[in-house]
């Protein structure tokens, strides 16, 4: 049973928000680049992998070309040498664009507190989900997408994201 | 084996200062002989140390008993067919002066000295090209050196360009502007990396082009530094292991197993034949999971997706066995100093079992693919090919060193934890071509589910740990019921294991060559110095070797095929 507007279009037209259809469209289709760097790179693999299969959320497309993706998942340490690179590949990706630490040394450095290790890569880009563990379960990063799903079902194609933050780089 | 090499060593320098320590022996010289004593240690017949396993320096700033110098730089050299160690200590008085190099000696001997000059400082005379390696370009001072605060951070604000070695490499190919307006085109250079997918980690590789011919090549590696050295030095034996389960994280128990067999080494301490079995069986176990990754990433690399379903799904199954045994999917951390986390669970034997049978299934599954393909054939042979002296000149060991022929294996030629009962065989290549690191890997998973079948049958009953409350936590019922199991507790907790005060140099088998750890104790239960002795390392020093004059997409696959993984690149 429509109601309001849509009763009077009749039955093939539905009403709706511009945020609503063009969020729900951006949710199921991330695609991921993956910027993986050390050992919890390989616990990415596993949640790509068929037992976990991460196209169950429609974000299998796995893209190694920034200009093509809208997911950054940094998997790994990284270090000072590899920071600018980091943020120049996060800069090449199109707006709008979300980012998730995977693990202890994305998300602050992890057993890594010296003279080489970024204390979480925070310091360099904005970051919107964070999982812990060292390394997290594949589970988890199917947890941090759910997440980043969640987080772009509130948020408005009007309004930019991340316009005032400023990193040691920058 | 301890007397002979002495023997041998002192009896070819009389009047150096030779001392046996472990397997190998340690002899001192004056930067002045350095140049002598290290071709003669080459090149003369009877001493043949044609490997150069390593290079790095010791800082005795802090060292309680006061040496000769500050520092002191250590060449550990190899002969592989005689079975014998060397490592030669040169002090040095100077580290701006420094000491002449031994590049014209070994090749390995380049990427060694320069990571000993970013760490330490220390200058090398001659080396054609002594620069930062693990370090960024902006970095300054040298962290290794005593005097330099752990978490002194010092941020890049922008990456090399390499182009000055890019270009000096093709000078050094004879390929000049001239050349170039002669065949009327233009050099393109291509970068991959560090964050590329062909390069598995973070790897920065340069190539100069001729169409889709390398012309020549400059690797950049230290994108995954993470100071796992310096690191090191600020925890006790035990709490180092987690850290090593980063270096190479595709096979992470055999890096525990090495570990804690090179600390067991220098403590005189003889694990439980229960122990030594369960290492055996989790190394070789590990070494088939690390050749499943490798093979499955090569494939996918030469466009042979299916493969990596195969393999892979063998290896992830794999995972969850694995963390039944240790909790943890990935980082192991399941070996202590003096034995073992823990026992097999009950079930672990079919459990296995099962898995090794599944392993077999995927990788026939695999082969059955590949075998008698004539693309792979054609993509893989003849193709990046190294030949075995030049293998050897720079320091390739494990699968990449077989591969070209050359028949040396720790296991076989120096066996440890009771590999000479096993009943296997090191399969060799004959080429040192792709075909051949590929054929070498995939029959050494066979080999070493052989290894673990007949290690499964042999293995004693028995504790897992030493009954020495030095070393190993004691039971928690003394723990909690008398006075003596509680402070050893204590004190193994808070102060570590006490390590004798020396310097000892071990090595261990491991997926992707001779693992070996160099450390200098002084006394206490923290390592003064842990110097890992990667394979990777090595390898990569080799790359360009292997991939100029060779098509751009086939590097692309050789860099598979060695098997680099950052974590033990770059430590
Ligand atoms: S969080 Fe742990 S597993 Fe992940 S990259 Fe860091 S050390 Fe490796």
């Amino acid at each position: 049973m429509a109601l309001g507007l849509e009763a009077k279009l009749g039955e093939s037209v539905l009403t709706t928000k511009l945020d609503v259809v063009v969020n729900w469209g951006r949710q199921y289709s991330l695609w991921p680049m993956v910027f993986g760097t050390a050992c919890c790179a390989i616990e990415f693999m596993s949640a790509a992998a068929s037992q976990l299969d991460i196209s169950r959320w429609g974000a299998e497309v796995v893209r190694f070309s920034p200009r093509q993706a809208d997911l950054m998942l940094v998997c790994g340490t990284i270090s000072y040498k590899q920071a600018p690179i980091l943020k120049r590949i996060y800069e090449q990706m199109p707006e709008p664009k979300w980012v998730v630490a995977m693990g202890a040394c994305a998300s602050s450095g992890g057993v890594y507190d010296n003279y080489c290790t970024v204390q979480g890569i925070d310091e360099i880009i904005p970051v919107d989900v964070y999982i812990s563990g060292c390394p997290p379960r594949p589970e988890a990063v199917l947890d941090a997408l759910m997440k980043i799903q969640d987080q772009i079902k509130g948020e408005s194609v009007l309004e930019d994201r991340h316009k005032d933050f400023k990193g040691i780089l920058d | 084996m301890n007397n002979t090499a002495l023997e041998l060593i002192q009896g070819a320098f009389p009047g150096a200062a030779c001392e046996a320590v472990i397997d190998s022996v340690v002899i001192t010289v004056q930067p002045a002989e350095v140049e002598k004593t290290l071709s003669r240690l080459k090149n003369e017949p009877s001493l043949d140390f044609g490997l150069l396993l390593d290079v790095t320096a010791i800082d005795y700033l802090d060292y309680p008993t006061k040496q000769e110098a500050r520092f002191c730089v250590v060449y550990t050299l190899r002969s592989w067919a005689k079975n014998l160690v060397v490592q030669v200590r040169i002090p040095v008085a100077d580290p701006e002066v420094g000491i002449p190099t031994a590049t014209h000696l070994w090749e390995s001997a380049n990427w060694g000295e320069r990571e000993t000059f970013d760490q330490y400082g220390i200058h090398f005379q001659g080396h054609p090209d002594l620069r930062r390696i693990l370090n960024h370009w902006q970095f300054e001072g040298h962290p290794l050196r005593k005097d330099y605060v752990i978490d002194h951070r010092q941020v890049c604000y922008e990456s090399d360009s390499l182009e000055k070695e890019i270009k000096a490499r093709l000078a050094l190919k004879g390929v000049d502007d001239a050349t170039m307006k002669d065949i009327n085109t233009e050099i393109m250079f291509l970068n991959i990396g560090p964050a590329h997918p062909a390069t598995h980690g973070a790897i920065r590789i340069l190539t100069a082009l001729d169409g889709e011919t390398v012309v020549a090549n400059v690797n950049e590696i230290g994108y995954l530094h993470r100071g796992f050295e310096k690191t090191a030095e600020q925890r006790t034996y035990n709490q180092v292991i987690p850290l090593t389960d980063r270096l190479n994280y595709c096979s992470s128990m055999m890096n525990n197993v090495a570990y804690a067999k090179a600390v067991e080494s220098w403590l005189g301490i003889e694990i439980t034949d229960r122990a030594k079995f369960m290492r055996v069986i989790l190394s070789e176990f590990y070494r088939a999971l690390d050749h499943l990754v490798c093979l499955a990433a090569l494939f996918v690399d030469m466009g042979g997706l299916t493969n990596y379903w195969y393999l892979y799904n063998e290896k992830e199954s794999a995972y969850d066995l694995i963390s039944r045994l240790t909790g943890a999917r990935l980082t192991s951390s399941f070996t202590r100093i003096g034995g073992m986390y823990r026992d097999f669970y009950e079930g672990w034997e079919t459990d296995l079992e099962n898995q090794l049978q599944a392993i077999e299934k995927g990788v026939q599954d695999s082969l059955g693919l590949v075998a008698k393909n004539r693309i792979v054939h054609d993509r893989s042979q003849g193709i990046c090919v190294l030949p075995g002296d030049r293998a050897l000149q720079y320091g390739f060991t494990g699968p990449n060193l077989r591969a070209s022929g050359v028949e040396f294996d720790l296991r076989k030629d120096s066996p440890y934890y009771n590999y000479d009962a096993f009943d296997f065989s090191v399969p060799v290549g004959s080429n040192g071509d792709l075909y051949d690191r590929i054929m070498v890997r995939f029959e050494e998973i066979f080999q070493s589910i052989s290894i673990v079948r007949q290690a499964m049958k042999m293995i004693p009953k028995g504790p897992v740990n030493v009954a020495d409350n030095q070393v190993c936590l004691p039971p928690k019922a003394e723990v909690y019921d008398n006075i003596e199991g509680l402070a050893s507790h204590f004190k193994l907790v808070f102060e570590g294991v006490q390590t004798p005060a020396g310097e000892w140099y071990d090595s261990f088998e491991a997926a992707n060559g001779e693992l070996g750890f160099h450390f200098v104790s002084d006394g206490s239960g923290q390592p003064y110095k842990c110097k890992v002795r990667p394979p990777c390392f090595y390898t990569m020093g080799g790359f360009h070797e292997m991939v100029e004059g060779e098509m751009i997409a086939d590097a692309v696959i050789n860099l598979s095929s060695i098997n680099i993984i950052g974590g033990e690149l770059d430590r």
